[in-house]
């Protein structure tokens, strides 16, 4: 008797299960099991799904498809295409194109964003709600409506003729700022301020509070939003594409390859960007978890 | 301390000007561009110049040439966002209610895929779905697909590539509103001898709706204004209304048709939000 009231004190579920088998039929138990990791089985499948097609692309950055005209199937293992990234014509130029403009979209919407989600958290003032309006707006239209209006812009004031790398930064810082606000906004408002408080009672200037204390805090939101918007800007093809003019962009070479076969090294492009990605994240976590223990010891 | 006081009135304002002004020139305005070009003369062109006159005959020059396209685009946006919504939810349940530590790397899983590029993951379909490819054969065996049946360049192929292609669109806000619900509600439903379903459709599903209605937004715009699925998996059949404008902007040169389909497109987008936010908000909420 006393073993199972501690049973149904360290774990509610223990005395059904250690009742159950002698009650139920083998068929009942199946059903308790499978209806118990149902939803997580689902979940794995679905997760599974999810990748099926990043494994695509890896493979296929190893097939030496040179020898045949169907470019949709795997013919056979090679390395050349890991090696001759930049075979393809035109390729590797914008793949160095779309960096630049990723890296210099990201470093401007990060920065005037982060500026804009400390407002927003920490200040007060008229407009603040229609200020929010327009931040969530960009990320609820569809591209092809804000693209089609940037050119219309550009060619009603007289830009028409000079589309080109600026007009691309434009559209791209545009479209990340609203994804930096809203990142760097959750990490602020997730703060303790009493650990500022706390400086402040230390008797830290208002600067080095901010250096010190709340900068360190914001940095993993600011960081994840620059991954955000690096990687929303490589990736974007609908606004590019309407506002690049004679720029290729590395989705747009993508884009005019698929209607003539697909060289097999857009998919070394494609493993690279995942890998690095992913290098970021975790990376990004592994030391947030490193500085709590430093903060917990 | 006055002079404190002036400076932390307008600091809000100075952090916030840069975003504002670029997204009021860059965002606001060409709403107000794309407006105008809707009203131009469709007798110009790139070269001679458009004048503003009020033609408001695009409009429903547009709705009569483009409306196989539109109901298209809301019907493809529709199902995939449906789809998402069932996978979605059941990923978003999956690592919130079971994920336990692991929720933060599973999420990250989640976003992963969507690393590479949509363009070449989109290709990657294409190869999955290819016709002598492992799931046509496998569907043609248990004939579910006739034996020239085929999944690429069919409206299947293109709503699987929207549905993939904006899930995760869908998982992060369904998991991020069913992530606040307290366990303990669903608990106290079936100690009041609610049945599981019971218990999910009147505690779990309610109190999960801000991410129902967040998540579909999120995957149903985007994906009514997409045409790259509708070109690389589908066929001309398969046009959607982002195809049509698209054309119409670099190829056709048509301005003011382009720019009065944009504007239909956002309107029949907004009206559908403003229907869809009000009716699950409530309705269902109270």
């Amino acid at each position: 008797m006393s073993t199972v009231t501690e049973g149904t004190v360290a774990d509610g579920t223990a005395p059904a299960s250690t009742v159950a088998p002698s009650t139920r039929s083998p068929l009942q138990r199946l059903r308790g099991w499978v209806s118990k990791h149902l939803v997580m089985g689902l979940g794995a499948l679905i997760l599974v799904y999810m990748f099926v097609p990043i494994a695509v692309v890896v493979m296929m950055s190893f097939n030496d498809n040179s020898k045949s005209r169907n470019v949709y199937a795997f013919k056979h293992f090679t390395l050349d295409n890991w090696t001759h990234p930049c075979k393809p014509n035109g390729m590797c130029d914008a793949v160095v194109k779309s960096v630049e403009i990723g890296l210099l979209a990201t470093l401007v919407a990060t920065i005037i964003g982060t500026l804009a989600a400390f407002a927003l958290v920490r200040h007060r003032f008229a407009g603040r709600s229609f200020a929010n309006l327009i931040i969530f707006l960009p990320m609820a239209s569809p591209e092809i409506v804000m693209g089609s209006s940037l050119l219309a812009l550009f060619v009603s004031s007289g830009f028409g003729g000079r589309l080109g790398f600026w007009t691309i930064f434009i559209a791209h810082v545009m479209f990340c700022l609203s994804f930096v606000i809203v990142t760097v906004k959750a990490r602020l408002g997730g703060l303790d301020d009493n650990l500022e408080q706390a400086a402040m009672d230390l008797y830290a200037t208002e600067s080095q509070t901010f250096w010190r204390v709340t900068f360190p805090l914001v940095l993993p939101g600011v960081m994840a939003a620059a991954l955000l918007s690096f990687s929303l800007s490589f990736d974007d093809f609908i606004i590019t594409n309407l506002n690049a003019g004679q720029n290729v962009t590395f989705p747009m070479f993508v884009w005019g390859a698929a209607q003539r076969g697909v060289p097999m090294q857009v998919n070394v492009i494609g493993t690279v960007m995942f890998v690095v990605a992913i290098a970021l994240v975790l990376g990004g976590e592994a030391r947030n978890r490193r500085q709590a223990r430093a903060l917990a010891r | 301390m006055a002079a404190g006081q002036e400076k932390g009135r307008f600091t809000g304002y100075w952090l916030i000007a840069p975003a504002a002004i670029w997204l009021g020139l860059f965002f606001v305005v060409p709403f107000y561009s794309l407006l105008s070009t809707s009203l131009y003369d469709p007798e110009g062109s790139v070269l001679t110049g458009y004048k503003v006159t009020f033609h408001v005959q695009n409009f429903s020059q547009a709705i009569q040439d483009y409306w196989h396209p539109m109901v298209r685009s809301l019907w493809y946006a529709g199902l995939a966002t449906l789809i998402c919504l069932v996978l979605g939810y059941v990923l978003a349940y999956a690592i919130a209610f079971k994920g336990g530590r692991w929720r933060n790397l599973l999420l990250v899983l989640v976003i992963a895929p969507f690393f590479t590029s949509f363009l070449v993951r989109t290709l990657s379909w294409k190869l999955i779905l290819a016709d002598d490819g492992f799931i046509v054969n496998s569907l043609q065996a248990v004939h579910l697909l006739g034996q020239d049946g085929r999944l690429l360049a069919t409206p299947v192929a293109v709503i699987a590539g929207l549905t993939y292609n904006f899930l995760p669109f869908m998982v992060l806000p369904l998991y991020a509103s069913l992530e606040k619900i307290d366990i303990r509600l669903v608990e106290a439903s079936s100690d009041l001898y609610a049945s599981p379903a019971r218990g999910f459709f009147k505690v779990t599903w309610p109190l999960s709706l801000p991410g129902v209605v967040a998540g579909t937004l999120l995957t149903f715009i985007p994906a009514a204004g997409d045409y790259i699925n509708a070109t690389l998996l589908g066929s001309p059949n398969q046009r959607m209304v982002g195809n049509v404008i698209q054309d119409l902007f670099t190829t056709t040169g048509d301005y003011a048709a382009a720019g009065a389909l944009s504007v239909i497109l956002m309107a029949v987008i907004v009206a559908m939000v403003m229907v869809w936010v009000r009716t699950s908000g409530t309705e269902d909420l109270v």
